[in-house]
């Protein structure tokens, strides 16, 4: 097969269009974030959170009656996939030990339909109920329940950000020793802006953001890093070797030669995701948009952003070459 | 040019055929089977595991395999039905002094398990089951504490003869005893000093009378603060061991919390309702003196010394002040049947301590009622008159504590009571083993609150493991394919890696025995996709270099050398990341680090190595004119 080869493209020379289309996105992004925020899951919030499937299609407007009726008059309550699975999420409560709630509505979803769960049938796994004196399959079967108290919320929010900045201090520290401070910042520049537009995304569309959607957030920021750093590597590789071309030419050049892997891994990587996102269930669903739309984002940043960001802070030949002799391996003289 | 020598290739092999070895239990299905264990009361032993199996001959049910473990028997089965056939009859066998579960063991042959090759470990949200993060209210336990005290100080000063006017408790000050006159509370200071150690002492005045201001040692709080969270770790291990769930996980995490994991339960709705019971128990006497007149307690008469309780039908009842004893003091109980009018009753078991008190108070009110007082901690958000969230000064939203407190039985004295005894006039068997479960399982020492909680349904937990296997399969197969299309034969050389890095990525894990979780299969799968980078950058190395009129030979040298660095450091900072999750993480996404950083590892060692072992052993040491890449 034809390989992808010799692109003269003049990507430095778009780094104005670049930074507009970028503080563009981040604008939008910042923007959404102040006025509509994020939507976060109950993993930040607290609350609790109840996905059931019925056997048959189910109407919303009778969930929502009958949670209303046991209490539940703030419930959340909506598809998820077809019209016979239903998740409901309900703020904290003030009058009910929170690991109550789910019981309270697993037992008034049950009595709706005239049922109360006996056991689980150990073969097909699905709950067993006693309905009318019959021993029959639950019309409601209990998938899944999160419940997350007030205390442990914040502290996860305070932990993920935490995690976030160690992150990002972490890969700012390992870069400045390998490179320069210059490719240091141009890197973290780059992790900053993906992360920043991914999460304005989500709060855009108002996608719900959890604990996973965080964990992927940091492996994005993996991700987009490993990109830049391809990138920077032979950026660093032909200062020393074209000795007479500017940076400008020198940074385009890279980008160029290093291009084919580029776009390769991130197909790569975005077939896995796709297949993530198509079989992975729902409860990894927005884990894999989160994921997609970092590698997305983070390759164009490890061309349009991370480079040109090192290149406006004056990047040199001296700067690198001081680098490596530092490393000792050129300070060998007679 | 090109060629390995023997000693890396001998590497290569001693990494990957114990890495296949180690992988391969996962293959394997697994069985299912009976996990028997006792509760307190009873032991396992020769004789049990004998009457299991005559039993078992008995009703025509075979077994596959017997297994005596740590602290039980394991019973392997063909199929499902004559497990389930299996536990009934054992159940009846052994009586309620055993649970008997149903459980899924591996089918991992025992040459395996002999060299510790077992298959991965995989999270709740993979087989269904429970996880609780419990939280140990500290404060609640030393108050509970210095309300002890305050009932060992009187009978202490009493015991020596050391006349006081008051003994009280409050949260600011703790414990204050007054005295009449400075004699006394020197008396009393002795006592103190030499019978409870926990306290320090402070002389004060009391409105203008002599006192002793007592306050716990920071020694004794860290102390209980300790024991407190010990003590409910085995009352929980003690309740799940009823609910008979194989591989129960009660751990402490933090200062005050403890994690608890019912994989592959069965009823959930009735593990929350044993485990998340936050409550203790309270001995104590009923006054009869005032019992008449308990209208006026109604109308807020109550008199000095009792406090107005409810019971389980809203009656009113009223109570001396004072806790007898506590559910601490019950070692065991059990329900029954009395033999004599064959009504239900519950059989108690006293500790030494309680069983002193026990004679002594017994002995003293023959014919009274003692009661047991069921208390149950309960911590609400507090809201204004408006029904707003009132938020404290730390700015998350403050919390009221309230305690639910009602007498569950309130039976007669009808003899001196030691360390033995039974309860009688329980309308059923049912509440007689509830009512018992309750005094076995032991009070708690400190209320404890569920903080999170995590259900997968049994159903979801199986789909899941079948949307990962799913999602992994196609993901690779995509690669595997676009590989092998887009650089032919080098490609089917990076296929090879890949599928070993995931063989390798499998036993290590199972090697481990770390968790594997949802996001800890998208963990394994991201790492698919990256993997591929390192074989990406070296092959389009090695193009660049034939592009630029390198021979095959002198490209795939240069190729592999000059990506090596290029790898290095893209792999070293994806581990910071990988790194920061781990700490950071609790446990789903704590799967999801660990798969990663393995990921990142073994695809190192299978993209560089391997793929050049291959890639040597097909074009080194020969003249090629082309390379098929």
């Amino acid at each position: 097969m034809a390989s992808l080869k010799n692109f003269h493209i003049d990507f430095l020379g778009k780094r104005k269009l670049a930074m507009v289309f970028s503080l563009a996105l981040i604008i939008i992004s910042l923007g959404s974030l102040m006025t509509r925020g994020l939507s976060f899951g109950i993993d930040f919030t607290g609350g609790t959170l109840v996905e059931v499937t019925y056997q048959d299609t189910v109407a919303i407007d009778d969930v929502r009656d009958t949670l209303s009726s046991s209490g539940f008059e703030d419930a959340v309550v909506q598809y998820f996939g077809t019209a016979k699975d239903v998740m409901i999420r309900v703020p904290l409560k003030s009058d009910m030990k929170g690991a109550q709630v789910s019981e309270k509505i697993m037992l008034s979803l049950h009595e709706k339909q005239g049922e109360f769960v006996t056991d689980t049938d150990p073969i097909s796994k699905q709950q067993t109920c006693s309905a009318d004196g019959q021993r029959q399959v639950c019309q409601v079967q209990m998938q899944r329940v999160e419940f997350v108290g007030p205390q442990v919320g914040d502290e996860l929010a305070n932990q993920g950000g935490l995690a976030m900045l160690y992150a990002l201090f972490g890969i700012l520290a390992y870069v400045a020793f390998r490179f320069e401070w210059r490719f240091a910042v141009g890197s973290v520049a780059a992790l900053v802006h993906d992360v920043v537009i991914t999460v304005g995304v989500f709060s855009v569309f108002q996608l719900e953001f959890t604990l996973t959607v965080l964990a992927a957030l940091l492996a994005v920021i993996g991700y987009s890093l490993n990109d830049t750093i391809v990138v920077f590597d032979r950026i660093r590789e032909n200062f020393r070797k074209m000795r007479k071309e500017t940076p400008l030419n020198i940074m385009n050049t890279s980008i160029n030669q290093t291009l084919p892997r580029t776009i390769l891994t991130s197909l790569t990587t975005l077939l896995v995701l796709i297949s993530l996102f198509i079989f992975g269930g729902d409860i990894i669903h927005n884990f894999s948009v989160a994921l997609i739309l970092g590698v997305v984002i983070g390759t164009y940043s490890s061309i349009f952003i991370a480079s040109p960001v090192v290149l406006s802070l004056g990047v040199s030949r001296d700067n690198l070459l001081k680098v490596k002799q530092e490393g000792g391996e050129e300070t060998a003289t007679p | 040019m090109n060629k390995y020598p023997l000693w890396k290739y001998l590497i290569i092999l001693a990494v990957i055929i114990p890495g296949f070895i180690y992988a391969l239990p996962n293959l394997y299905g697994e069985d299912p089977a009976l996990q028997v264990s006792a509760t307190r009361a009873a032991i396992i032993d020769d004789g049990t595991q004998q009457q299991i199996t005559s039993a078992l001959n008995e009703s025509g049910i075979s077994f596959s395999k017997l297994q005596k473990q740590e602290n039980g028997i394991q019973l392997r089965f063909k199929d499902t039905d004559d497990q389930l056939k299996a536990k009934a009859v054992v159940e009846n066998e052994l009586g309620d002094k055993y649970t008997v579960a149903l459980n899924l063991v591996p089918a991992t042959p025992a040459w395996m398990e002999a060299i510790d090759a077992r298959p991965m470990y995989l999270g709740l949200d993979l087989r269904g089951g429970v996880h609780f993060l419990m939280e140990v209210d500290i404060e609640g336990a030393i108050s509970n504490t210095e309300k002890r005290l305050v009932s060992d100080l009187r009978s202490g000063m009493r015991e020596k003869k050391i006349r006081y006017l008051s003994v009280s408790s409050s949260k600011k000050d703790g414990i204050l005893v007054v005295f009449p006159d400075i004699e006394r509370r020197a008396q009393g200071l002795i006592t103190v000093e030499d019978d409870f150690t926990s306290l320090s002492a402070k002389e004060i005045e009391s409105d203008g009378k002599p006192a002793l201001a007592l306050k716990l040692t920071e020694a004794a709080k860290r102390e209980i603060s300790d024991s407190s969270v010990k003590q409910n770790m085995t009352a929980l291990r003690n309740r799940i061991n009823e609910l008979g769930v194989a591989e129960p996980i009660v751990q402490q995490q933090g200062d005050n919390r403890i994690v608890v994991q019912l994989p592959g339960i069965q009823d959930t709705a009735r593990a929350k309702e044993i485990i998340g019971r936050t409550a203790t128990l309270e001995i104590m006497l009923v006054d009869e003196k005032n019992s008449g007149n308990i209208q006026a307690a109604l109308e807020g008469r109550v008199p000095v010394g009792s406090r107005l309780y409810r019971d389980r039908r809203n009656s009113p009842i009223l109570l001396k002040k004072g806790i007898v004893y506590s559910g601490n003091n019950i070692v065991d109980a059990s329900a029954g049947i009395d033999s004599r009018n064959g009504s239900s009753v519950v059989h108690i078991t006293l500790d030494a301590r309680g069983a002193s008190i026990n004679q002594r108070v017994t002995g003293e009110n023959i014919g009274n009622r003692m009661a047991v007082v069921y208390v149950e901690q309960k911590s609400v958000i507090k809201k204004d008159e408006q029904g707003n969230v009132v938020i404290g000064e730390n700015g998350q939203p403050a919390r009221v504590k309230s305690r639910i407190e009602e007498v569950i039985t309130a039976p007669v004295i009808r003899d001196q009571l030691g360390k033995r005894f039974q309860i009688e006039g329980l309308d059923s068997i049912k509440e007689a083993r509830d009512l018992s479960l309750l005094l076995r399982a032991g009070a708690l020492a400190a209320p404890i609150e569920i903080v999170e909680e995590r259900t997968i349904g049994p159903s979801l937990g199986k789909e899941n493991i079948r949307t990962g296997f799913l999602s992994v399969m196609y993901g690779l197969l995509a690669i595997l394919v676009f590989m092998v299309f887009y650089y032919r034969v080098f490609g089917i050389v990076a296929d090879i890696a890949l599928v070993l890095n995931l063989v390798l990525m499998v036993a290590i894990l199972s090697l481990f025995q770390a968790t594997l979780t949802l996001p800890g299969v998208a963990g394994i799968l991201l790492t698919v996709g990256m993997a591929v980078d390192a074989n990406v950058l070296i092959f389009e190395r090695i193009r660049e270099e034939l592009r630029n009129g390198v021979t095959p030979q002198a490209a795939i040298h240069s190729g592999y050398d000059k990506a090596l660095s290029t790898i290095v450091d893209a792999n070293i900072t994806t581990l910071i990341a990988a790194i920061v999750l781990f700490n950071f993480g609790t446990g789903p996404i704590k799967g999801f680090a660990i798969t990663l950083s393995i990921g990142i590892l073994t695809s190192m060692f299978t993209a560089i190595m391997v793929s050049r072992g291959i890639v040597n052993k097909i074009y080194g040491g020969r003249q090629i004119k082309k390379l098929a890449i």
